[in-house]
């Protein structure tokens, strides 16, 4: 990570657009299914025909609801304004939004370390179409010709504004991520940053102190992924600073992260800001879901990262920082649940978290439908000194691919039988009798060679050999 | 013939329903190039629906409540693949993939559909001079005006081709060219009819209604388009309401308020025949009382900020981008640019522009805020006046129809017209115009009944006796 210049700290809000994953979009009946074919999922409402009218799906209601539950946000009577703006992707030529009365109003999200950063407000809108452009820059600009797919238009979004606490990039990073992980685990949202199903501004200014008033902002648009938050965050802080050491001003502005470039340029400034002219939207009523309605959805929220993060903490006692780090990706992930049901089934806590947070969350997708028990049992056999650690994950392999399975079969259908006592001694000296003269230099020092023996062994074990007995046989030869 | 009886006879075979198409075409036929009421118009669809309707009587079935009545459709309700218009060229050719909720219910009831009718453009007039396509003659004098914006409707019924047609009334837009025409005119309270399929002018005050001849027809058509809709969330969620069932109960005991704010300012022709409209109920058991609500006065200006201020947004979507037409440009702004000043004409321009500044930073607390606090003060004004009485009777129109070009000049004078009407829209109160005489051009006058919200019942029990007096 690195640090601002001497002096200087920089001031960071983000504003969060996050998809609701609800069955139908925001205002009519039509499938919310990102990756349909383009314009398939339309109707005169979510198309703006003239003459339709909007009705607001109660479910997304509901979503938006437990977003704000989930970060302890007030929830109240709201209502909404239209956004009037004028853009092809965008069929009324007005958003419907939330302005002064967002139905989720201040609350807060405490990071894995314990800061915490506050919540302006998380309020309801509806997404718009999505523009390719083709031809010239692939932007709007000079483009050829523009080509409108209207599937998302009319999306239930909510927008999740947060407070100005956020004092380094790190930490964008951080809110980002644990936001993402509490939408997920609110089942209010899928939070996959690459589809665009949550997207991320950065109100990025810089000062001279924490005691200083704060600097002109800018906000910088297009961060798709955490990586690109934490980047895009630095850069522009560093922006900034340089400029105003050179005895320049902050323009207040908005700006576009170039991911490929790593740097942010202008994309319009405050004179080209538009006048929203906001007022009450006259086709919708009021939403003023009752005080009973509130407590169901509370009811119904599944516990949030931190708390689960403290489930796996106490499972491992007291864990080592590389453990703090995997627990916190594998909740970030939704993984935990596969540790929980290992550590319930009598795998050793350390074990079962290595394992998920290395072999299964590098599986993808997929990993939402495997079953729990199934890799429990693989865990179990490893633990039990049946299956070395290479058999062990090649096992779970299997049983990911496969959603499940009998770890036992698949080990024995793989021809992962246990190695006969005695069986690595043999196979230990045969390798290093074929081997003399890498065996002498291993022997004179030379421990790069360690690798060398272990391959050769694994190759003649199938990978059954365990790596530790090959490495304890290599030290107890070399040192006879 | 009244509706009624008109349903009866082509439910029972007496009249076949392809023969009342035929004659409501005849009749078009013969005056329309002239009056100009209907934009499109189609005699193979409209012969095609009048003989499954006769088809459905064939096999024993009922094809409902206006089984072969014809209705007139004024051009700013969305009809399935038939062209609809707003009267702007910037819809020209525009056909609607869906119905209005309207027209499914006229469909269901058994109507034939005859039609789209002129109109000021996107509604935003009281002259129909605003269409794109010409303005409607008024059936009576075709030297004047129809009045509007629903003139198309209002001479549709006032030239006796069909019986019935529907409006909407924003600002009067209903009730003035029904009292121009001589019909009767009904602006519902607001949420009893569905807008789902009205194309929006001002989306918090817009509300579709029925022109008729006669109340009794008046009060079938708004039963039949009545209703709770769920694709309309500002629908109320109330049963349709019922005015048939007490309409001739006559107007013993009803409160009439009279107030100077609904008949100053009108020609003493018109002012004459609202006062012989009191005297009218009076004769029949109503008792008069004398208030006053200078709050009204300030409708006017109030609603002049807010319908703009919602047309500008409403108005927004017809870019060139999806439908309608598009004038071609280098980029998407400037195609925007050139396809809504080619497709707007100057009156839907002058109240974008005004609308947009109403809301713009800077503006929107003295002009749209105020605005709003008015219509608050409306909606209690009124709650005052109908807690001393029951409806109020006053004029619909200062003056009787008036000639082309007469304020066209002048979009002041022409707003003015609408100085009566403006408050029921901003309270979202039902309110009637009954023809109650002539001018001495032989011009009709109309007399305007106002209630609270769901007092339908109240207007047309009341509208019935002076239907039944304005002969005398
Ligand atoms: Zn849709």
């Amino acid at each position: 990570m690195s640090a601002l210049p001497d002096g200087w700290t920089m001031v960071v809000g983000l504003e969060v657009h996050t998809e609701l994953r609800t069955d139908t979009k925001l205002f009519c009946g039509c499938a919310n299914n990102f990756g349909d074919e383009p314009n398939t999922n339309i109707c005169p409402v979510c198309l703006g025909l003239p003459g339709a009218l909007p009705v607001l799906n109660q479910r997304a209601v509901e979503y938006a609801i437990r977003i704000g539950l989930a970060l302890n946000c007030v929830v109240q009577n709201s209502s909404f304004h239209r956004k009037n703006y004028f853009y092809p992707d965008m069929p009324k030529d007005f958003q419907i939004s939330q302005y002064d009365v967002p139905i989720n109003g201040p609350g807060y999200l405490d990071l894995p370390d314990g800061v915490r950063v506050g919540i302006e407000r998380a309020h309801l809108e509806e997404d718009t179409g999505k523009t390719t452009h083709l031809g010239g820059t692939g932007r709007i600009h000079g483009s050829d010709e523009s080509l409108v797919d209207y599937n998302r238009s009319g999306v239930p979004l909510v927008e999740i504004v947060s407070c100005p606490d956020i004092r380094s990039a790190a930490q964008a990073r951080a809110y980002a991520a644990e936001l993402r992980s509490i939408l997920i685990a609110s089942g209010a949202s899928d939070g996959r940053m690459e589809e665009g199903s949550m997207r991320v501004d950065a109100n990025v200014s810089v000062r001279r102190g924490d005691d200083q008033p704060f600097g002109t902002r800018c906000e910088i648009k297009n961060l798709n992924s955490l990586r690109s938050v934490q980047r895009a965050v630095e850069y522009e802080a560093l922006r900034q600073i340089a400029l105003l050491e050179d005895g320049g001003t902050v323009t207040q502005e908005t700006r576009h992260w170039d991911e490929d470039a790593g740097k942010t340029h202008t994309l319009r400034t405050k004179e080209e800001a538009y006048d929203y002219r906001y007022f009450p939207e006259p086709d919708l009523v009021p939403v003023e879901p009752t005080s009973e309605f509130i407590d169901t959805v509370r009811s119904e929220l599944g516990p949030m990262p931190a708390e689960r993060r403290a489930t796996l903490v106490s499972l491992l006692g007291e864990p080592t920082d590389a453990q703090l780090d995997q627990l916190l990706s594998v909740v970030e992930q939704g993984l935990d649940s596969f540790v929980v049901a290992a550590v319930a089934a009598g795998v050793n806590a350390p074990l079962a978290l290595t394992r998920t947070s290395n072999e299964l969350a590098a599986s993808g997708d997929v990993v939402a439908t495997v079953d729990a028990q199934a890799v429990a049992a693989t865990l179990l056999m490893e633990q039990a000194g049946e299956l070395s650690a290479t058999q062990s994950k090649a096992v779970l392999q299997e049983v990911i691919v496969n959603g499940g399975g009998d770890p036992k079969a698949i080990a024995k259908a793989k021809g992962f039988e246990q190695m006969a006592d005695g069986a690595l001694d043999t196979i230990l000296d045969e390798v290093i009798a074929a081997h003399p003269d890498e065996w002498s230099r291993f022997c004179d020092g030379d421990d790069k060679l360690q690798g060398f023996f272990t391959g050769k062994i694994m190759a003649a074990t199938k990978g059954q050999a365990d790596g530790k007995a090959v490495a304890a046989g290599l030290r107890t030869r070399r040192s006879a | 013939m009244s509706v009624f009886d008109l349903a009866q006879q082509v439910r029972t075979k007496q009249r076949r329903a392809i023969d009342v198409a035929n004659d409501t075409l005849a009749a078009i036929d013969a005056r329309d190039n002239e009056i100009n009421a209907f934009l499109h118009l189609d005699a193979e669809t409209i012969r095609s629906q009048a003989e499954r309707i006769d088809a459905t009587v064939d096999a024993g079935g009922d094809p409902g409540r206006l089984a072969g009545v014809p209705v007139a459709i004024k051009d700013n309700l969305c009809q399935r693949g038939v062209p609809t218009t707003c009267a702007s060229k910037i819809l020209e050719g525009w056909k609607p993939p869906y119905d209005a909720t309207v027209i499914t219910k006229l469909t269901q009831a058994g109507a034939i559909l005859v039609g789209k009718t002129n109109l000021d453009e996107f509604a935003m007039g009281s002259s129909t001079e605003n269409s794109a396509f010409g303005a409607t003659k008024n059936p009576i004098d075709p030297s004047r005006v129809p009045g509007g914006s629903s003139g198309g409707s209002a001479a549709a019924v006032g030239a006796d081709y069909l019986p019935l047609s529907l409006g909407s009334d924003t600002g009067g837009s209903i009730r003035q060219p029904a009292a121009f025409c001589g019909v009767v005119g009904l602006k519902p309270t607001y949420g009893t009819v569905s807008r789902y399929g009205l194309i929006a002018f001002a989306s918090s005050l817009d509300q579709v209604g029925p022109f008729a001849r006669s109340v009794d027809d008046a009060g079938i058509l708004f039963e039949v388009i009545a209703g709770h809709d769920p694709m309309d969330s500002t629908s109320l969620n109330a049963p349709a309401p019922d005015v048939m069932t007490t309409i001739n109960d006559g107007v013993a005991g009803l409160r009439v308020g009279i107030v100077p704010e609904l008949i100053d300012g009108t020609s003493d022709e018109v002012r004459d025949r609202v006062v012989a409209a009191q005297e009218a109920l009076v004769a029949q058991g109503a008792t008069l009382v004398e208030l006053s609500a200078p709050e009204l006065r300030l409708g006017l200006a109030a609603y002049y900020l807010i319908a703009p201020a919602e047309a500008s947004s409403n108005l927004a979507r017809y870019d060139g981008v999806r439908y309608g037409n598009r004038v071609d440009a280098p980029d998407v702004a400037a195609m925007m640019t050139a396809t809504r000043t080619a497709g707007f004409g100057d009156e839907v321009k002058r109240r974008i522009m005004l609308g947009t500044y109403a809301l713009s930073a800077g503006y929107y607390d003295a002009y749209y805020g105020q605005a709003q606090k008015v219509r608050t003060l409306i909606i209690e004004t009124f709650a005052r006046l109908y807690a001393q009485c029951d409806v109020l009777l006053g004029a619909t129109t200062p003056t009787t129809a008036f000639e082309f070009g007469a304020k066209t000049a002048d979009p002041m004078a022409m707003y003015y017209s609408d100085i009566f009407t403006i408050p029921s829209n901003l309270a979202g109160h039902p309110a009637m115009s009954v023809p109650f005489g002539v001018d001495g051009d032989g011009l009709p006058i109309g007399v305007q009944l106002l209630g609270p919200a769901l007092s339908e019942p109240t207007l047309f029990r009341a509208a019935k006796i002076l239907e039944s007096e304005a002969g005398r």
